[in-house]
């Protein structure tokens, strides 16, 4: 089971009577209201490896710009962050590292695997390469590609945010 | 989880430096300044760095094993993907190496579109290298301008190869295919529009106080030192040294080229960013005088050997649907023996040494990376600076994790 | 640097009449592993080779010497490139260090190390830098089966 409470639900469950109808309208506005302001305002953690950066690179600068996003301010540490863009293939002598940034990140956190590599190991099979970080870390969007064309991450981004938009926000969790 | 269960994949050299009142701090490896390949760990006396250990490696994709896997044209893609700002040039290098052991020889037309790519490859990796090490020290549009023109090239190198960054586009024994109609006017367009943005980069840092004081006189180097520490390419020239393959060993169409070699003065980073900057304009002079002096004729050599018979043929003679199937599945076979071949890449002198027992495999590849050197080197630049010159520094060295760790 | 000078290194070079050649436009000298270092040395600063390029080895399991530990060496004046080679075995694979020679020997004697398992007597920093911390052998000898991962991370269950 992994760490995050965002179960995926299109639908409020069956009210039992009007009282829990009027509570169910009440918190589905507030999940709405939150989803589309954490839509809205990723700060990315760009996990940076290899040749997807030039693509990362190109998706942040002008003429893609995930500033129309709102994700376009990248917050370098992972205190900071809410979107970890893993980008570029990920090794095993990368992988310790990678787990210590997911698990410093502090909730809602999300996932988003850019290029072939981060999703599957890529065209990489052997002793060295991570076949596909969601090895090691649960993952939200995967953004294929080798490296994948700006309006592809564009995509991936847009998903994502659908994904942020659809799920619950719970303010108050089991753990808090 | 536990994080103090996670393990830990270094052995750093500096030991913890509580006696003496230093301080270690680690820099790296996912951290925007060290291109997140390349782990730092440095012992600092307040914001003086006293030594630095350097470990790269978080990239090591296993290239040289895969090598021994594939054939010798199924490489290419893996060869893109060293120096992955600048893949047409690994490209060349690689199948120049190839070729050298079969013993072919490129069609006139094709050694100088060989040429004009390299160079244009060189214009992209000189525009990311700034780009990135301006960002790093705050000043944004610059970054901005220089990733607008290498956008347009990227766009005008997927109209030729079908990709914006990996091109996988040269061949052993030529290329692809061709170029495309009205692809030379798309590039004087571009080149214009290269040297407006370059010109406006130029006027806002080159005699800024602020970026003349954060670089000039930090990660300084000798020549004598560069050479021992096996450093080529800018870093070498921002010595003084005018030690340039394409002069000194000219290799595809160099020979028949007027260009300049920049040289620094100090082997500072400040001479390292405008030896990057001039080669870039004696590259893209190369490129006009290549747009002019293109040869017709073919771009593949016609070799069975190595080159893949045209589709037409494959479906309709039985000699070319097998030669087809051969090159496939067997590779092209290339004969018994070993050559090291190096090309001028951006960073430096790119060696492929390659060893072949006669089969269409290879049975080793090795890259002699500039990058891999470079981190040899980075410590000798980092030790005795300040803690906020380690961005800089490392920036200018430009040290690329695909060519680095392969 | 002509082919004439080609029988310079070689009779000044090679003590013992040793098999030398031109491969592709690069001089290739076979040693014996004794005389690397000797042989480094007078290279550096008889013959101005100032630039020590690369060190690597291959592996040709079915010989008696099982490893070929390459060095390329190209003198920025003379513009000309020298290969040694040199073969030692599995049982020893011992070689000398040019660290004291050149600086660009420690990392590159590093990576031959990690990837071959040559031990270079005389560097003193022969830790992993392109593998890591924990990695049982030597991937790029040619009994290391390609496949075989050591994660460092235990992976998640689903």
């Amino acid at each position: 089971m992994d760490a995050r409470t965002f179960p995926i639900t299109t639908a409020a469950p069956a009210a039992r009577s009007t009282k829990d109808a009027a509570f169910e309208y009440l918190t589905t506005r507030k999940d709405e209201l939150i989803g589309w302001a954490r839509k809205f305002s990723l700060f990315p953690y760009p996990f940076v490896t290899a040749c997807c950066a030039m693509e990362f690179m190109a998706v942040s600068a002008s003429p893609y710009d995930t500033d129309r996003f709102g994700a376009a301010l990248p917050r370098f540490s992972p205190r900071q962050a809410d979107l970890l863009m893993v980008v570029g293939t990920v090794t095993h002598k990368q992988a310790p590292i990678l787990l210590k940034v997911y698990e410093q990140m502090c909730e809602p956190k999300w996932v988003m695997a850019f290029g072939v590599c981060a999703s599957s190991g890529g065209f990489y099979q052997n002793y060295a390469a991570l076949q596909g970080i969601d090895k090691i870390i649960p993952v939200d969007v995967y953004v294929p590609g080798c490296p994948p064309r700006p309006e592809t991450v564009i995509d991936g981004i847009m998903q994502l945010q659908d994904k942020i938009a659809r799920s619950r926000h719970p303010v108050v969790t089991e753990r808090f | 989880m536990d994080t103090a269960t996670i393990a830990n994949p270094i052995r750093s050299s500096l030991g913890t430096g509580a006696d003496d009142g230093s301080v270690i701090v680690n820099i790296g490896p996912s951290h925007p300044a060290t291109h997140g390949t390349v782990q730092i760990v440095a012992e600092l006396d307040g914001e003086k760095v006293l030594r630095t250990d350097v470990h790269c490696g978080y990239l090591h994709r296993g290239f040289e094993k895969e090598c021994e896997d594939h054939t010798w044209h199924n490489l290419i893609p893996y060869v893109d993907r060293l120096n992955y700002v600048s893949p047409l040039v690994n490209d060349f290098a690689y199948c120049d190496a190839v070729e050298q052991l079969m013993g072919i020889e490129i069609t006139p037309r094709c050694r100088h579109l060989r040429t004009l790519l390299s160079e244009y490859s060189r214009v992209v990796d000189h525009l990311t290298c700034v780009a990135a090490a301006l960002m790093e020290m705050g000043a944004m549009t610059a970054f901005l301008y220089l990733v607008m023109v290498r956008d347009y090239m990227y766009e005008h190198l997927a109209a030729l190869t079908g990709a914006r960054v990996t091109h996988s586009y040269g061949r052993i024994g030529g290329l692809a295919r061709d170029l495309p109609e009205g692809w030379l006017v798309r590039l004087e367009e571009i080149l214009v529009k290269y040297e407006e943005f370059v010109g406006r980069v130029h006027a806002l840092v080159d005699r800024n106080r602020i970026f003349i004081d954060r670089l000039r006189g930090v990660g300084t180097i000798t020549t004598a030192q560069a050479l021992s520490l096996g450093c080529t390419g800018p870093v070498l020239r921002s010595t003084g040294a005018a030690i340039d393959l394409r002069k000194d060993a000219p290799y595809l169409a160099y020979a028949e080229l007027d260009f300049d070699v920049p040289v620094g003065i100090q082997g500072d980073n400040y001479d390292r960013y405008y030896v990057r900057m001039r080669e870039m304009d004696e590259s893209v002079y190369m490129i006009r005088q290549l747009a002019q002096m293109l040869p017709a004729g073919p771009v593949n050599v016609d070799d069975r050997r190595c080159t893949f018979p045209e589709k037409t043929f494959v479906y309709g003679q039985i000699e070319s649907l097998i030669n087809h199937f051969k090159l496939v599945m067997d590779g092209p076979l290339v004969p018994a023996g070993e050559v090291y071949c190096a090309h001028e890449a951006p960073n430096g002198e790119l060696g492929f040494y390659l060893v072949s027992t006669g089969g269409g495999t290879p049975y080793k590849v090795h890259v002699r990376s500039p990058s891999f050197v470079h981190m040899g080197a980075a410590s000798r630049m980092l030790d005795g600076g300040q803690l906020a010159d380690v961005v800089p520094t490392f920036g200018s060295i430009n040290m690329i994790g695909g060519e680095c760790d392969r | 640097m002509a082919a004439n000078d080609l029988g310079t290194l070689h009779r000044e070079l090679v003590p013992a009449a040793g098999p030398a050649s031109v491969s592709h436009g690069t001089i290739v000298l076979v040693l014996a592993p004794g005389e690397l270092a000797t042989t480094a040395r007078r290279l550096r600063d008889e013959f101005g080779f100032d630039v020590l390029l690369d060190v690597t080895a291959v592996d040709w399991p079915d010989d008696a010497l099982r490893f070929e530990v390459v060095h390329h060496f190209y003198s920025t004046a003379h513009r000309v490139r020298v290969r040694l080679k040199t073969r030692v075995g599995a049982a020893e694979p011992v070689v000398d260090s040019l660290c004291a020679l050149y600086g660009s020997a420690a990392y590159m004697e590093r990576e031959c190390h990690d990837m071959y398992g040559i031990v270079f007597r005389g560097n003193r920093d022969l830790r992993p830098i392109l593998l890591y911390e924990g990695f049982v052998g030597h991937p790029l000898r040619k009994d290391y089966p390609k496949l075989r991962e050591q994660p460092l991370v235990a992976y998640r269950e689903g």
